[in-house]
């Protein structure tokens, strides 16, 4: 495994400095109302600090926050395309190694390299591109925020979606109940690079995801978060419900919080009782047909598939 | 220097000579290497396809011996090449790759979002069939398709020219006036992996011509923050897209003048076309590549059997060079257009369409005749040339149309 960078300073987790601080992600910007994935960038912008170059990958974040000729990024920032973040931040931190060599750049403080990229970004058109930069070993943090479908085109399935979901290339009709595929576990994927550090997390938890950003961006190589997202608009949920609908999701162990570092799993929060998937499903109108009489076995068959990732999760961080 | 032939009317402006070169035998994907070995770029990242492997191959070996100090990336894809030079280059450094065929076919968003972006990336290219059927063999398909995507084209016609237009492509790249990426091209094979002379200059020179790459605005430059690639409405995106455009035109009067500054150095001309018996010409054949050569032999032939034939060869493509060309073709009895590539449904092969579209819109009408060769590898002979061109001189004589594609070489 690889070593460690220099510890950062101390991580502020007081939310009274935390707020004092510049926000690197301005207001202005046009995600919508109740979006998480401002959050969680705030979140992990507010430890990175302003040493830090920021790929996105084409998705809700980077047309949202980049109408030309506005920006909202108060970081040196970047989006060329979809499918290519993990080469994007392979090449800049590979200009910066080169510029360190040549004495142009101090590596004494080191630039932050950072991508924000969708699921979809994620799990499936940017996968190959993601693990070519794992397994070359760039220095860089990759953040998945996830919220479980393709939003920026309207809702489209996504590898990372859950069986049974409504999404509009997944619809529910007499016969089919939403998503017939189950959802990948990319978190293990990336985690089974072997590289330094992988963690799930959510915002709702913001201490643990604050911690984690800090710990993945003193790894001397890749780190990757796989932040959970809620969304609003395709989610069938009230705008002011994402931070709860993390904590949900949590409870129900639908979205474990757990890290990889240096090989060892660990899980970061258990929750107190392991609550049934309906509490997932219930709030949100992606799932609706699901709660209809009758569905009861797509139910089982999701509760299913959730348990055994549980518990061989659980497994896994014994 | 390389003697010029005696009857040649290449132009030759200030080409002086000013700088001792070093003669070395190089096939032309050793002798682009060997330009980039001299130019050490920050950031080269590749992937491998035949014929430009050897090019991806010799620089890791450079890389390897520490001859060079780049930071050498070898990506899991073309997609992912490109990608990572687009972003070195946004980064604030120099950087370049190399690919053919397929692996140019899988840059295809990645080209024009270079261009867009406006960062002055260098590829090289080793022109190679696309795939199906799957032929390593060279021809124009694949860089002809990315012949609308924003980039530079030069193209090389042997490894001398690939070793020069490797070096030119720096500069013209990073001109401010051009800010354009440069896809630096050669025949797969013909030119790749045959060994000739090549004059080298020496490094120190080189690191004078190409200079430093200072960039207007990089994203390591961490103090002034900048943002690269944001999202435009139709409201702006029409003259961003003209911008690109403008550029173009101006690189045409920047590849001149680093061709005279080349030029002055080397005694070697680089001008955006270059002409071979042009003067007294009648009857012109305009070709791209390496079969420039194969031409000169055949127009050579023809005229000591009388034939008053001549050449014109392109070795930028784009930008075209059109006025240049019209003044060159305007007067004669009737021109030739050997394409290396097809394009199927269209009236014609893309070197034909632009021909026509300059010299129609410069008022030059004159007899214009499509020739496609060497799809898939075929080998060209001058034989061939030749008949090509008597068979224009025929149809002239008879006044039958040339509206006709002909197709070199096929059984
Ligand atoms: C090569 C390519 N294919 C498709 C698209 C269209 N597209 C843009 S964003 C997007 C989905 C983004 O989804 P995700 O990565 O999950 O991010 P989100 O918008 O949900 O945050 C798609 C399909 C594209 N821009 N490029």
């Amino acid at each position: 495994m690889l070593g460690r960078q220099p510890e950062r300073a101390r991580l502020k987790l007081n939310l009274r400095e935390i707020s004092q601080e510049q926000e690197l992600l301005a207001p202005g910007h046009s995600l919508c109302p109740g979006c998480v994935e401002s959050v969680a960038v705030r979140q992990i912008l507010n430890v990175a600090g302003p040493n830090t170059v920021v790929v996105t990958a084409t998705g809700c974040l980077s047309v949202s926050t980049s109408p030309y000729p506005m920006t909202a990024w108060r970081n040196p920032w970047i989006h060329s395309l979809f499918a290519n973040a993990g080469a994007t931040v392979s090449g800049i931190e590979a200009a910066y190694r080169s510029l360190v060599k040549k004495g142009v750049m101090s590596d004494t403080t080191p630039t932050n390299f950072i991508v924000f990229a969708g699921d979809g970004g994620t799990y499936d058109i940017g996968l190959q591109s993601l693990s070519g930069a794992l397994e070359r070993g760039h220095r860089f943090l990759y953040v998945c925020l996830n919220n479980e479908a393709y939003m920026n085109t309207g809702i489209q399935r996504s590898s990372a979606t859950l069986p049974g979901t409504w999404t509009t290339t997944s619809p529910f009709s007499e016969t089919v109940a939403g998503k017939t595929q189950a959802r990948k576990d990319m978190t293990a994927i990336v985690a089974d690079h072997g590289i330094p550090y992988a963690a799930q997390a959510s915002p709702h938890l913001w201490k643990d995801l604050m911690r984690k950003t800090k710990k993945a961006l003193e790894s001397e190589g890749p780190s990757f978060l796989n932040v959970l997202a809620a969304c609003p608009r395709g989610w069938r949920t009230e705008p002011e419900i994402g931070i709860r609908l993390g904590k949900v999701a949590v409870d129900t162990c639908v979205w474990p919080i757990y890290e990889v570092d240096d090989g060892q799993w660990i899980l970061n929060s258990k929750p107190r009782e392991k609550k049934p998937v309906t509490e997932w499903l219930e709030l949100q109108g992606r799932f609706s047909h699901l709660m209809r009489p009758g569905r009861e076995e797509e139910v089982a068959r999701i509760q299913k598939q959730i348990d055994l990732l549980w518990e061989s999760l659980l497994i896994r961080c014994k | 220097m390389k003697p010029l032939p005696s009857d040649s009317t290449i132009e030759m402006k200030d080409a002086i000579g000013t700088v001792k070169s070093t003669a070395k035998s190089l096939s032309g994907g050793f002798a682009v290497a060997e330009a980039m070995r001299q130019t050490n770029p920050d950031v080269v990242a590749c992937y491998p396809i035949t014929p430009s492997t050897l090019v991806v191959e010799k620089f890791s070996e450079l890389v390897a011996n520490g001859e060079v100090d780049t930071e050498f990336v070898a990506v899991e894809s073309e997609h992912s090449a490109l990608s990572a030079c687009l972003a070195a280059t946004a980064a604030g450094v120099r950087s370049q790759t190399a690919s053919s065929s397929q692996g140019l076919a899988y840059m295809w968003e990645v080209l024009y979002a270079v261009s867009g972006l406006r960062l002055p990336v260098v590829l090289h290219c080793a022109n190679r069939a696309l795939s199906a059927p799957i032929n390593i063999h060279g021809d124009h398909t694949d860089t002809m398709g990315a012949r609308d995507s924003g980039w530079i084209q030069l193209y090389a016609e042997n490894p001398q020219e690939a070793y020069d237009n490797a070096l030119a492509a720096v500069r013209i790249a990073e001109h401010p006036d051009v800010l354009l990426p440069v896809l630096g091209s050669q025949d797969g094979y013909t030119v790749t992996h045959s060994v000739e002379r090549v004059d080298v200059l020496p490094d120190k020179e080189v690191k004078k011509f190409v200079g430093q790459y200072t960039p207007k605005s990089a994203l390591l430059d961490i103090e002034n923050p900048v943002t690269f690639g944001p999202l435009v409405s139709p409201k702006h995106a029409f003259e961003l897209k003209l911008q690109g455009i403008e550029a173009m035109s101006r690189a045409e009067d920047v590849i001149d003048s680093i061709g005279e500054e080349f030029a002055f150095l080397t005694g070697r001309p680089l001008d955006s076309v270059e002409l071979y018996r042009m003067e007294d010409a009648e009857l012109v054949m305009v070709v791209i590549g390496s079969v420039a050569g194969t031409a000169r032999v055949a127009i050579d032939r023809l005229r000591s059997d009388g034939t008053k034939a001549g050449l014109l060869k392109i070795r930028s493509y784009r930008p075209f060079p059109s006025t240049r060309i019209c003044e060159v073709l305007g007067g004669k009895k009737a021109v030739a257009v050997l394409d290396r590539a097809l394009s199927p449904g269209a009236p014609y092969s893309p070197l034909y369409t632009d021909i026509c579209a300059a010299l129609y819109s410069h008022g030059v009408i004159l007899p214009l005749a499509s020739f496609v060769h060497g799809i898939g590898g075929r080998d060209t002979y001058p034989k061939q040339i030749i008949e090509a061109f008597q068979r224009i001189e025929e149809k002239l004589k008879v006044g039958e149309s040339m509206n006709q594609t002909e197709y070199l070489g096929i059984t």
